[in-house]
């Protein structure tokens, strides 16, 4: 293939996000061979320290040094990518917040081809890529081909390439700041509103009785509470419960929500998309009740019921009661 | 200010399970409920408060077939100024860039100083918005939950990012802005509102009249295009418990009583 490969580095206070350690496995299934270029912006100390981390991982590392990314900013360092990343060259780019934020975009001005949220790569052939990605919140996947013989950008989902250990790679770092030249931002960083604190820290229950768009109604969420009642567990939820404002954002499970690390996580009525999933860590023992035998959060339950919540959940909460 | 919203028609996931077809060249589409992308469905409240508070005028934009037109007259229902459908055979199987180039054609034939998408659509690539700003190159902002208009050349936009916080930025004018949902409560749309603008005529735009060339957009030329559909084997996943309802139930309370789901 011989194609450069890229990675973008995502960091934060002075550490490099898992993320990292993602790409490069991602770069090498596309290319066993290359020579994967790690490229990292931001200023001053917390720059060095992450450059530092990603040198231990990539062979070489660009750095792109301004005060003007100190909080990173997509729209200010855009520009300054495509004047460094040659033509042709493939660069992938974390899926969360920044990259969306960043790589279509940055696939048009480096003139190459865009394909969003890959979770797997299937090889390539003739320039070529087949390569997984998830549509309908996961509800199916699809192989799609890809045309990176021009050049491309790819987004990789996090968590979709599983880090290899011990593979430090004592890399150089090059500081490409002159290169990659001034800002000239038409959007600016402002400041970081923290998220509301609710009454409820769901972070630190141990049983937590997660309810999504299957409670269908305001008012059913009672139904929700009562079981949360007779189990000890707090009541938490998916992303549309909070778009729907039916519960506080403090209650909300997934990567733009809490992350939570529970004993036990009854998900009912949740799909389960990898977002609601992001947010759930240290492997509790996780009951799915959904009336879609489909429902992805099936995949990941260790018990799973096909049953509708508003049916299911009274006689749980009675049953439970009943036992004690 | 003058507000154009992408809207897109898709199989609704609340209403529908999506299964894979028999051949796997497809998603079951017999008996599919479609409604309007529901990020978009936000993009278009939000268009409308603005213009509110501020005037202009609201154009609601689909790039799809003729039953895309329902969905089109739909968000008019909400309150939307103007509809505009574009439709072409030469735009079947567009990937992410060819249907951003088809829409900066529309762009390009008016006169916006904003642009709202929805943050993504079915197929979760949340690329569309992304792609169209850096062909205008118009500055861009993705997962919207705020907006704020300070005056006409610039706005404050806040972003939704990790673990609930909210980045602020102030654009200038104009710009692209992929919305998150939760931005708004979308106004629900009944009978009446659909029969108030159901014979308000949607202007449909083809190639020849956005000035595209055949290749431009479409299968030709695509650089991503789909395979097959399938549903991936991910080891075993859950224990699927059976029987009646109350056998099941006696089963997961003994479940969950074992590994401390019961205080």
């Amino acid at each position: 293939m011989a194609q450069q490969i890229f990675a973008y580095i995502l960091h934060k206070d002075g550490l490099v996000d898992d993320s990292a350690q993602e790409l490069i496995v991602a770069a090498r299934k596309l290319d066993p061979e290359a020579a994967v270029t790690a490229v990292v912006g931001g200023a001053g100390e917390q720059l060095a320290q992450a450059c530092q981390q990603a040198a231990a991982i990539y062979p070489e590392v660009w750095k792109i040094d301004n005060p003007a990314l100190a909080y990173i900013n997509a729209e200010v360092i855009r520009p300054m990518l495509a004047r460094i990343i040659p033509a042709g060259a493939i660069t992938l780019v974390p899926h969360e917040h920044f990259g969306m934020d960043l790589a279509p975009g940055l696939s048009i001005k480096l003139n190459a081809a865009y394909l969003p949220d890959v979770v797997g790569f299937e090889g390539v052939e003739g320039g070529r890529l087949k390569a997984v990605r998830e549509e309908f919140s996961g509800q199916v996947s699809t192989h799609v081909n890809f045309d990176l013989s021009g050049g491309a950008v790819i987004t990789v989902r996090p968590g979709a390439f599983q880090p290899q250990e011990g593979q430090a790679a004592g890399g150089q770092v090059v500081d490409k700041s002159g290169e990659a030249g001034a800002a000239e931002p038409r959007r600016r960083y402002l400041e970081t509103v923290a998220a509301e604190v609710g009454d409820v820290d769901i972070t630190k229950s141990e049983i937590l009785v997660s309810v999504g768009r299957g409670i269908e109604d305001q008012d059913n969420l009672e139904l929700i509470h009562e079981l949360a009642e007779a189990v000890g567990g707090e009541v938490s939820c998916s992303r549309p419960i909070v778009d729907a404002k039916w519960l506080e954002k403090a209650r909300q499970v997934g990567t733009s929500g809490q992350t939570v690390k529970p004993k036990v996580y009854l998900a009912l009525g949740i799909s389960g998309s990898f977002q609601h999933m992001g947010g759930i860590k240290g492997a509790p023992f996780m009951v799915a009740v959904n009336k879609n035998p489909k429902a992805p959060i099936f995949q990941s339950a260790d018990v799973g019921v096909v049953a509708d919540i508003l049916e299911f959940v009274p006689e749980l909460t009675e049953k439970i009661k009943e036992s004690r | 200010m003058e507000i154009l919203v992408c809207v897109k028609r898709v199989p609704d996931t609340a209403e529908n399970e999506i299964a894979v077809n028999k051949a796997g060249t497809d998603i079951d589409r017999d008996d599919l409920v479609y409604s309007v992308n529901e990020w978009d469905n936000y993009a278009v409240e939000e268009a409308i408060q603005i213009r509110d508070k501020v005037g202009g005028t609201v154009t609601v934009v689909s790039v799809g077939d003729d039953e895309a037109e329902e969905v089109v007259r739909r968000e008019m229902a909400m309150g939307a100024d103007n509809g505009l459908l574009l439709c072409d055979d030469a735009f079947t199987g567009s990937d992410g860039k060819g249907l951003a180039t088809i829409l900066k054609a529309a762009v390009e034939k008016g006169n916006y100083d904003l642009i709202l998408t929805g943050a993504q659509a079915d197929d979760g690539a949340g690329q569309v918005g992304g792609l169209l700003a850096a062909m205008l190159d118009w500055p861009y902002a993705s997962l919207v939950n705020l907006v704020e208009i300070i005056d006409d050349k610039k706005i404050k936009v806040g972003r939704e990012i990790a673990g609930g916080n909210q980045e602020m930025n102030e654009m200038d004018l104009p710009c692209v802005l992929s919305i998150q949902t939760g931005i708004n409560e979308p106004r629900y749309v009944g009978i009446r509102g659909i029969r108030k603008v159901a014979s308000v005529e949607i202007p449909v735009k083809g190639a020849a009249d956005l000035g595209l060339v055949a290749d431009a957009a479409g299968k030709a030329g695509a650089k991503v295009n789909r395979l097959d559909y399938f549903v991936p084997e991910l080891g075993e996943g859950a224990e699927m418990l059976e029987g009646s309802t109350e056998e099941i139930i006696e089963k997961l309370v003994e479940i969950l009583k074992a590994k401390g789901g019961i205080k």
